[in-house]
């Protein structure tokens, strides 16, 4: 009986890896199609087909100005995953570095800056400061990803500082200080290469996050302007159609619900997979 | 194997060699995926048929543990007296006082008098060998019948392990407790135990009372392991005039954090006035316990840290003056896991040394240094992790060697690694010295390696240099008495006659 709950156990968590990796793929899948072709053309009002219900003709349905969903939710896809990307691209390339640089004079003042820096930045609630910045500088995509990148930048730079000060006290690192090394270059040779498991699984949790930032923001409209869709902006405009045309709100949220999902799940299965720090032992 | 009450039985065994999976076997604390079959027996209890319930039960206040690591054993955010406490508490319904009233008899007994060491006391304001005790404390507050101790004195000075080794025995005294000891250690066993039991690769090889079994033993791999730990290694290098490295007058301070606003607290002195030469040839012996300042002086000759005094010149030239000197100096450090970058290869690691003389190695010098150390070519596309421990120290020594320096400083190069590859890395150093007219600086602990391998020796206590001469003579008639505390506590194997090894 030991045995069973076990292997079990094991098989429960390759099977979140699976199943996050493949809801996560479908909506890459999509968003990748959706470049080349779509059902319907997103841009096209067709107000005779408006609040159709979800047939074979059009999968999702249509909205009040007779978009098609179904080819809605694939661009708004391409939206979501491309501001996520980029905003978590800007975190990692920022946010990596400067934690190196903090771990690799620690104690120092640049620590204390770097660190103090972050601080700053955590101690105001992301969305709204997202929120603030689009307001002032004018609502576009652009500023959806500056914005939400910001928010990244102390995460990887605490996560790289903190998995690379342990690193600091082993011998091989000594030896290359032995061998002449700067610290600069040893953060890129040898402390970088052993941390970027730990970096993965946080991009992927990172990853969801800004596709809810992004949602959040188009959902009042200072992200992705129209025409191009957008999960949250169709969220915001089935509001007022949702006692008569319920699918318009449906399948937007479920796409973010499963996204975010699938990237949670999948996060989590790298993590049991990557992290050198989970010990798998039994019980 | 059976143990008796008030019996000790040593567990020897290689890494490898099952001795720890067996203590974790009796406690059901296997790692995922081992399997037990066969019986274990305790009083009568049949712990392979006994569910978790009963298991958790005989656990803690059966059969205890000790384990090798004392600092990871314990909860660095709890007190001592809260941490023997709750081994109290988890078996019988007392209450928190009661518990602790108990905690403090236990913890008396094992050397630690409140007096001295209130309850409140936190791991980290202890010595390794203190801690090791409150570990002790834990495993026995409610006096099992079968204590296991896997290690516990591997991680300890010779002083402190000579006073565990004591205390453990005392205990079982005592209590009329049985003992399972588990080392890799022959001189520690022969010493305490009343049977041993010889592991390798999972199987039990040889068993017999422990005097019995040096003058009877029977199986090959029970004689190789004691020849093994008193292996000299030839050494037929010359030892010429010229002095190659001069350490004169060094002293390294360490700042202290502040505990007052105002007051500026005195720096700790690491290095005080340490002076020594080391001759072109010569393997020097550095010997002290943790705390000495070895590891500050191997960096502070390295040129890594600063030093507040003196001079530390190789070949003449000033080692913090001129970048150069360093390239004729190399390290071999102690942990085999933990001086390789995981991610590379080791063709890539063993050149590394290169960087300072601003080129990169060429293969011809990476398979070079490879077979000099008894590697293949090949295994320079491989990663450190495919090589075991002695492997790996081989693969730091061509490492050291890549760039032909003149000395080279081995920082406790042998102290984690089993003692038939102990004797195999000796011998390769002995050669490689003979070969290449090496120096070593060789810092170790261990009392039996600095006999086996060096010329001359030096104490090291409390950051200064207390004893120096030849190996033999300070061996045999020490003048320090710390010196001589040293050598006393370090434990013997009594070489027996007749053995036809």
């Amino acid at each position: 009986m030991m045995s069973e709950t076990r292997s079990s156990r094991t098989a429960l968590k390759s099977r979140n890896l699976f199943i996050g990796v493949a809801l996560t793929s479908i909506f890459a899948l999509a968003a990748l199609l959706s470049l080349i072709w779509t059902p319907y053309d997103v841009t096209q009002l067709d107000i005779s087909s408006k609040l159709k219900s979800p047939s074979w003709e059009h999968l999702f349905g249509t909205d009040h100005f007779g978009r098609d969903t179904f080819s809605m939710v694939m661009v708004g896809a391409q939206t979501s995953i491309s501001v996520a990307f980029i905003a978590v691209g800007i975190g990692m390339g920022l946010g990596v570095p400067l934690g190196l640089s903090a771990a690799a004079y620690r104690g120092g003042l640049l620590d204390e800056f770097i660190m103090r820096g972050n601080d700053l930045i955590f101690a105001f609630p992301s969305l709204l400061i997202a929120i603030m910045i689009t307001a002032v500088f004018g609502p576009s995509a652009v500023n959806a990803i500056i914005a939400i990148g910001i928010f990244n930048i102390p995460v990887f730079a605490r996560l790289s500082r903190g998995a690379a000060l342990p690193l600091w006290t082993r011998d091989f690192i000594l030896s290359a200080r032995v061998a002449g090394k700067g610290s600069a270059r040893i953060s890129v040779e040898h402390i970088l290469p052993n941390i970027t498991n730990l970096l993965v699984v946080q991009g992927t949790i990172q990853f969801s996050l800004g596709i809810l930032a992004e949602a959040g923001l188009s959902y009042v409209g200072l992200g992705v302007q129209p025409p191009i869709p957008s999960w949250g902006r169709m969220l915001a405009e089935s509001q007022t159609l949702i006692s008569i045309a319920p699918h318009l709100a449906l399948f937007p949220g479920f796409a973010i619900l499963l996204t975010v999902l699938g990237l949670n799940l999948a996060g989590d299965g790298l993590r049991d997979l990557l992290d050198p720090r989970i010990r798998r032992t039994r019980r | 194997m059976d143990i008796g009450p008030g019996e000790i039985c040593g567990v020897i065994g290689e890494s490898g060699s099952g001795k720890s999976l067996t203590a974790l076997s009796v406690m059901q604390l296997l790692p995922e995926g081992a399997t037990c079959s066969g019986s274990i027996a305790l009083s009568d209890i049949e712990i392979l048929q006994a569910d978790e319930q009963t298991l958790c039960n005989i656990r803690g206040r059966a059969v205890g543990m000790v384990f090798q690591e004392p600092m990871t054993a314990l909860n660095p955010v709890q007190t001592i007296g809260q941490q023997v406490a709750e081994t109290i508490r988890i078996h019988q319904r007392v209450s928190r006082s009661d518990a602790m009233v108990q905690a403090a008899k236990t913890l008396r007994k094992c050397e630690l008098p409140q007096e001295r060491f209130p309850l409140s006391r936190y791991p980290h304001e202890l010595s390794g060998g203190q801690r090791q005790r409150v570990v002790i404390a834990m495993a026995i507050a409610l006096q099992p019948k079968l204590l296991i101790a896997d290690e516990p004195t591997t991680a300890l000075d010779v002083t402190t392990q000579a006073e565990i080794l004591r205390l453990l025995q005392r205990l079982v005294a005592e209590d009329g407790m049985g003992l399972m000891l588990i080392t890799h250690d022959l001189a520690v066993v022969t010493d305490i135990a009343d049977h041993i039991i010889i592991m390798n690769n999972g199987k039990v090889v040889e068993r017999g009372q422990a005097k019995a079994l040096y003058s009877n033993m029977n199986h090959p791999y029970t004689k190789s392991l004691f020849k093994a730990s008193t292996h000299q290694p030839e050494r037929l290098g010359q030892v010429e005039d010229t002095v190659l490295l001069s350490v004169q007058n060094v002293v390294r301070d360490y700042p202290m954090a502040r505990k007052s606003l105002i007051k500026k607290p005195a720096p700790f002195r690491a290095l005080n006035d340490v002076s020594f030469n080391i001759y072109k040839g010569e393997c020097l012996g550095l010997v002290g316990e943790s705390g000495c300042g070895k590891s500050t002086l191997t960096r502070a000759i390295m040129g890594l840290d600063d030093i507040q005094g003196g001079v530390i010149s190789l070949n003449g030239k000033d080692v913090f003056a001129d970048e150069t000197a360093r390239e004729k100096m190399q390290v071999v450090f102690q942990d085999p896991y933990g001086s390789f970058n995981p991610r590379h290869k080791v063709g890539r690691l063993v050149s590394e040394p290169f960087f300072r003389l601003g080129r990169s190695a060429t293969n011809d010098e990476i398979v070079e240094s490879l077979v000099s150390v008894g590697l293949e070519a090949e295994d320079r596309n491989k990663y450190i992790h495919e090589f075991s421990g002695g492997q790996r120290q081989r693969i730091a020594i061509a490492r050291a060697l890549i760039i032909k320096p003149e000395l080279i400083i081995l920082d406790e190069a042998v102290s984690a690694l089993d003692v038939s590859i102990r004797a195999q890395i000796l011998d390769l150093l002995a050669k490689l010295s003979t070969e290449r007219g090496l120096t070593y600086l060789f810092i170790t602990h261990d009392l039996t390696v600095v006999k086996a391998i060096s010329d001359r020796v030096l104490v090291m206590r409390d950051g200064r240099i207390i004893e120096h001469g030849d190996t033999k003579t300070v061996f045999h008639s020490p003048h320090h008495d710390y010196t001589k505390k040293l050598i006393a506590s370090a434990p013997q194997i009594q070489p027996v006659e007749g053995i036809n090894i």
